[in-house]
């Protein structure tokens, strides 16, 4: 909404010294931001001047070279205008003038002097959609009786200032000069003026020559009117500035009354080619399918959720969004039918959403004052009659259901200071409420307030405490911190501790976008569920909701990769989302994907391989407390993005919570690592309290053992069947070396280092020796393996 | 026998002097003082002395086997010194080679921030919870006081993935569940965190973001009220934008608070001076907050005539730009590497 301060000085004084900024952040205060504040043409050093003597510029074929008249002096301007020529009354933008584009500076074009720049409208900062063909073309032409040597600003009534008010989705009422009015006055403690309403009215009662029908309950409230014998012409300068100022093309002075009025009161006004329409005027929903060509010439389809006005035969109006090409006000129109109705804001919305939105439509959506549609009716035909020669036609028909009312709230002052924190006394809350122009009455400690219905965005006794808050001014209000019984704070670290790990580990942590494309949702998983796609997706790029956390990365890494960056190391904790049966819902994983270096420095350069990952997904399961709960198993069903020999499914507790592997060489070149573990199903098993154990004082005694034997056979196949054996004597047992060879064929080697130990006591030969035989035994008899001695 | 003595003693003492390494050393020791040796020899033949010249030629001889080894052991002394020289000399590195390490992880400073904000508000007795991403229409607006047909509604184009569903447009979500969710309707004291997603993508906006939301909510005879959520915010502000740093409060208009405040605070680039970023004004928007809309408390369970509180929330992703001076939002989102990786250090409180 763009306010202009001559148009707001009609309803409510102002300093004449206040500064447009001042106002603005003044409004500001009271909660309507701003994006602009300045003069309507803040162009400086304008002053009127009178071409004495045009020639051509020697050394061009289109400039021109000037003696200006500026009052005290005559300048020489190079000009290229086309419609410049002696004798004519021109805008000259002096040296060390400011407009919007450039700086005027003295100067020598093409060798002629150059001393100032006659000036075209937009030149000066006029937008040309506002302008005549003529402006748009060249230089602008003042009046034969212009005051060479005076401001051009003033003497065009350009000299007002405007400030674009971003308004908050509630406050429809300040959609108007009036509404902003009353702002103003309450923030300055003035009063608002009345508008002017008389007019005359001659003839018979419209009532007995046309008909209001209203079948939809979409529609609340229909004033019809009639306004006859206009005269279409310019409109009077103060119209079309304010216009202007207000960001509104002005047309003809029928077509801008309607505007203004809008302006003015914030409701939007129809009008009709009163010969065009006949004599009935129906508001109704269109039927689907509905046809109707609006004012910019374009055949709408209609759908059944659309207000329609009609002629009580076929659509001539959506309602509220744009009116239709039938029965627009033409430079032949003679008589003129005036709508001024109340729709309901949200179907006004869906339709203007859909077709187009605008000035009125706008309006429509943040509701209406019903009273002001009586208001704005009368001002647009005092109007029409003053600026158009209209005769008013006596009487008005009128559909009326809604409700005027003026709303009562009862508020205490305890209440207004319990919710701001405040002090503020009984006084100065009722002036707050007569500054808003609220009537209060007080019994007791209640105030009762009576809110104009211009205020619809006002309903509960809160609504009335922002009011007092605002104009009491919220900045005045001291902060303190609460007085509430001590309490523990909570926060769940576990994210933060993986995290940690993950850092350590020399993890970069990423953070990437859950929407993807619908054909990476069901890869790197075989887990069934039904994608999630978005009804309306920005791009196709981003149409569906991720499952596994592992595109995302991959398409990291690529990106990583394409900026030079070899060796990637990254995770990431987030949400991938599913739908099985009707059931919707997210889990959080732990993502990660490593390539390239591991180890750096000199001689220990290490490659990320599997076994580094798989180190990764260890840390964090024994760090998180599952050491001992788990193992990684070759995946039942085939996981067709890994390498078939270098995948594992993590199993914990019999669950598998989670995948690792190297992504197929036929996706990915390179060696790339990935590891995905589901978070809330990991988490979901119970982790005791972390508890000492004694430590033993005996020595430990540390035995070698290699074996061979077949190629097939696992690590872990092998580790089980030395536990088993060994029992619990056994503290640990760690491969250290696997050996194969030509020699040895489809054999291998597997050489074990076993450490014993014992609580009570050093154990001896005659203790371990056994139990290395039964160990050995054990591997022959089960893995058919063979000692190496 | 005395001028045998001191001739062999004289000569071991000649030979120890030509030993060149420990090794030879060790020989000559053996040789000197050994079994075999000539002073072994000599004391093997002390029979054949004279019974009253035993003691003397004994103590000769022991005089000069203490003596050799005494020489040797000097000698060994010194070979060793010599050898653990050279040895250390050679195994001399270059220190200032690059050393051997694991590469270096680093956490995403939305992240960052999200951890510190928790630990703001932990501190002040809040709980961190947590809510979904994917919500309902009910929790994300007409519990929130937006119902269907609501103008502001617009305000915040929405990803939605049947007519019930969609992703959070903001953390406020989380709200109604929380007050939902208790069921004796004790007070609340609650911050959540977490990703948000709205229509629209440009250089200032992300189709995905996050928010921090804050919600308390008290027995209205413990006043509280719009004065302690400044004070809040205060708090919050200053502790992550630095103590300098104020906050103006603008009414503004949210369909879940009543009164509802917009909150600048000092620029964070200029200090209230005027700057591009802050279009000259000298604030920044930052925060939208307000005291709780009654018709929310009272679609969730809290009596209104009873309880009273107050909501806040901001968008974490700018607050991150700033701690860390990140000059395009874009950043946060690339994932390259080498942004990254910048953040791999404990932070400066």
């Amino acid at each position: 909404m763009i306010l202009s301060k001559n148009f707001l000085k009609d309803y409510v004084d102002i300093d004449e010294n206040l500064d447009i900024k001042t106002l603005a952040e003044d409004l500001t205060r009271v909660g309507n931001e701003y994006d602009l504040a300045q003069k309507l043409i803040p162009a400086t050093k304008l002053i009127i001047g009178k071409v004495l003597e045009c020639v051509d510029h020697p050394d061009s074929d289109h400039l021109h070279c000037c003696k200006v008249d500026i009052g005290n002096e005559v300048l020489s301007i190079v000009c290229g205008a086309k419609n410049v020529r002696a004798g004519i009354k021109v805008i000259v933008a002096q040296a060390g003038a400011e407009l919007p584009e450039v700086t005027i500076k003295k100067g020598i074009i093409r060798g002629q002097e150059s001393n100032g720049m006659i000036c075209a409208l937009y030149e000066i900062g006029l937008d040309k959609k506002y302008l005549s063909e003529e402006d748009k073309n060249g230089i602008h032409i003042l009046p034969e009786n212009a005051p060479v040597g005076k401001d051009p600003i003033e003497y065009l009534k350009l000299d007002d200032e405007i400030i674009d008010i971003e308004l908050t989705a509630n406050r429809g009422d300040l959609l108007s000069m009036l509404g902003l009015a009353y702002e103003v006055g309450a923030i300055y403690d003035n009063p608002v003026k009345e508008l002017g309403l008389s007019h005359g009215e001659s003839g018979e009662d419209l009532n007995n020559s046309f008909n209001v029908k209203v079948n939809t309950e979409n529609c609340s409230l229909f004033i019809a009117r009639k306004a006859l014998n206009v005269t279409i012409k310019e409109s009077p300068d103060f119209i079309k500035n304010r216009l202007i100022a207000c960001g509104i093309r002005p047309i003809n002075n029928v077509v801008d009354i309607s505007n203004y009025v809008m302006i003015e009161c914030g409701q939007p006004l129809h009008f009709y080619d009163a010969d065009r329409l006949g004599d009935t005027i129906e508001t109704r929903m269109a039927a689907s399918g509905e046809k109707l060509t609006t004012l910019d010439g374009i055949e709408r389809t209609l759908e059944d959720t659309d207000i329609v006005i009609s002629d009580g035969k076929r659509a001539i109006g959506l309602a509220g969004v744009m009116g239709g090409l039938d029965t627009e006000i033409e430079e032949t129109t003679k008589n003129v039918l005036i709508e001024a109705a109340v729709f309901n804001s949200v179907r006004v919305r869906k339709t203007s959403k859909k077709i187009v939105r605008s000035e009125a439509s706008n309006r429509f959506e943040k509701g209406l004052d019903p009273n002001r549609t009586y208001m704005a009716m009368e001002r647009a035909v005092k109007l029409l009659e003053k600026y158009a020669d209209a005769t008013i036609q006596t009487g008005k028909v009128v559909y009326d259901v809604a409700n005027k009312e003026e709303k009562k709230i009862d508020i205490k002052v305890k209440d207004i200071n319990d919710l701001l924190g405040t002090d503020i006394s009984l006084d100065d809350t009722l002036n707050v409420f007569r500054r808003l122009a609220f009537k209060t009455e007080v019994n007791g400690d209640v105030i009762t307030v009576t809110v104009p219905t211009r205020r619809i965005d006002i309903s509960i006794k809160e609504d009335l405490i922002e009011e007092v808050g605002r104009i009491y001014g919220v900045n005045n209000i001291v902060g303190k911190l609460p007085v509430v019984p001590m309490k523990l704070g909570h926060v769940d670290k576990t994210d933060r501790e993986i995290r940690n790990k993950m850092i350590s580990l020399g993890l970069n942590e990423t953070l990437s976008y859950i929407l993807i494309n619908d054909k990476d949702v069901h890869k790197y998983t075989n887990d069934g569920f039904e994608e999630l796609r978005l009804l309306d997706p920005m791009t196709e790029e981003r149409n569906t909701l991720r499952y596994s956390l592992i595109p995302s990365l991959y398409k990291i890494y690529e990106y990583n990769k394409a900026h030079y960056t070899k060796d990637v190391c990254i995770y990431e904790i987030g949400k991938g989302f599913w739908k099985r049966e009707e059931e919707r819902g997210e889990d959080k994983k732990l993502c990660a994907l490593m390539t390239g270096e591991y180890y750096l420095g000199l001689d220990s350069k290490k490659q990320v391989d599997f076994y580094i990952i798989k180190g990764v997904a260890e840390e964090v399961l024994d760090y998180l407390g599952y050491g001992n709960r788990y193992s990684f198993v070759l995946p039942k069903q085939t996981l067709t993005e890994f390498h078939p020999g270098q995948v594992a499914e993590i199993n914990v507790n019999g669950e598998v919570v989670g995948v690792i592997g190297r992504i197929h060489p036929e996706i990915s070149k390179d060696a790339v690592y990935v590891l995905e573990i589901n978070l809330d199903k990991l988490l979901a098993k119970k982790v005791g309290k972390m508890k000492f154990k004694e430590i033993s004082i005996y020595p430990t005694v540390n035995k070698d053992i290699a074996v061979i034997l077949d190629k097939d056979i696992t690590s872990d196949e092998v580790s089980k069947v030395i536990k088993k054996a060994a029992g619990n004597l056994l503290v640990s047992s760690k491969l250290f070396d696997v050996y194969t060879s030509a020699i040895l064929g489809d054999k291998k080697s597997m050489a074990y280092s076993l450490t014993f130990g014992s609580n009570t006591k050093t154990l001896t030969d005659d203790e371990i020796n056994p139990i290395m035989e039964k160990i050995i035994e054990a591997l022959e008899k089960n893995l058919k393996a063979e000692l190496r001695k | 026998m005395k001028e045998k003595i001191e001739e062999i003693r004289k000569n071991a003492k000649d030979m120890i002097d030509e030993i060149v390494d420990l090794q030879e050393l060790q020989e000559l020791k053996v040789k000197l003082l050994g079994k075999k040796s000539e002073l072994s020899s000599l004391l093997k033949g002390l029979g054949a002395v004279a019974q009253e010249e035993r003691p003397k030629v004994g103590a000769w001889v022991n005089e000069a086997r203490k003596e050799i080894e005494e020489k040797i052991s000097e000698a060994e002394k010194i070979f060793k010194e010599k050898a653990m020289a050279a040895k250390l000399e050679s195994e001399k590195i270059d220190i200032t080679a690059p050393s051997t390490k694991i590469i270096r992880g680093s956490k995403h400073p939305i992240n960052r921030v999200i951890e510190e904000i928790q630990d703001i508000f932990v501190s002040m007795g809040y709980d961190v919870v947590d809510g979904p991403e994917l919500e309902t229409d009910e929790f994300c607006f007409e519990r929130l006081n937006l119902p269907q047909g609501h103008p502001a509604r617009d305000m915040q184009d929405s990803f939605y993935i049947t007519d019930e569903y969609l992703l959070r447009t903001q953390t406020s979500a989380v709200q109604a569940r929380t007050m939902l969710a208790n069921e004796e309707k004790s007070p609340i004291r609650m911050i959540c965190t977490g990703k948000t997603y709205r229509r629209e993508d440009d250089a200032t906006h992300s189709h995905q973001f996050n928010q921090v939301e804050g919600l308390v909510i008290d027995y209205k005879d413990r006043n509280t009220s719009l004065a302690d959520l400044k004070g809040t915010l205060e708090v919050f502000m200053k502790k992550m934008l630095g103590p300098n740093t104020e906050l103006r409060f603008r009414p503004s208009y949210f369909p879940f608070t009543e009164p509802s405040y917009e909150v600048d605070v000092t620029c964070f680039k200029c200090g209230g001076k005027g700057c591009p970023l802050c279009k000259k004004t000298g604030w920044i928007e930052l925060l939208g907050s307000g005291m709780v809309h009654p018709r929310v408390l009272e679609m969730n369970g809290y009596d209104p005539e009873k309880y009273s509180g107050f909501a806040f929330g901001t968008g974490i992703d700018r607050l991150a730009m700033f701690k860390y001076g990140i000059t395009d939002m874009r950043y946060l989102y690339a994932n390259d590497v080498r942004f990254l990786s910048q953040f791999d250090r404990q932070d400066k409180e």
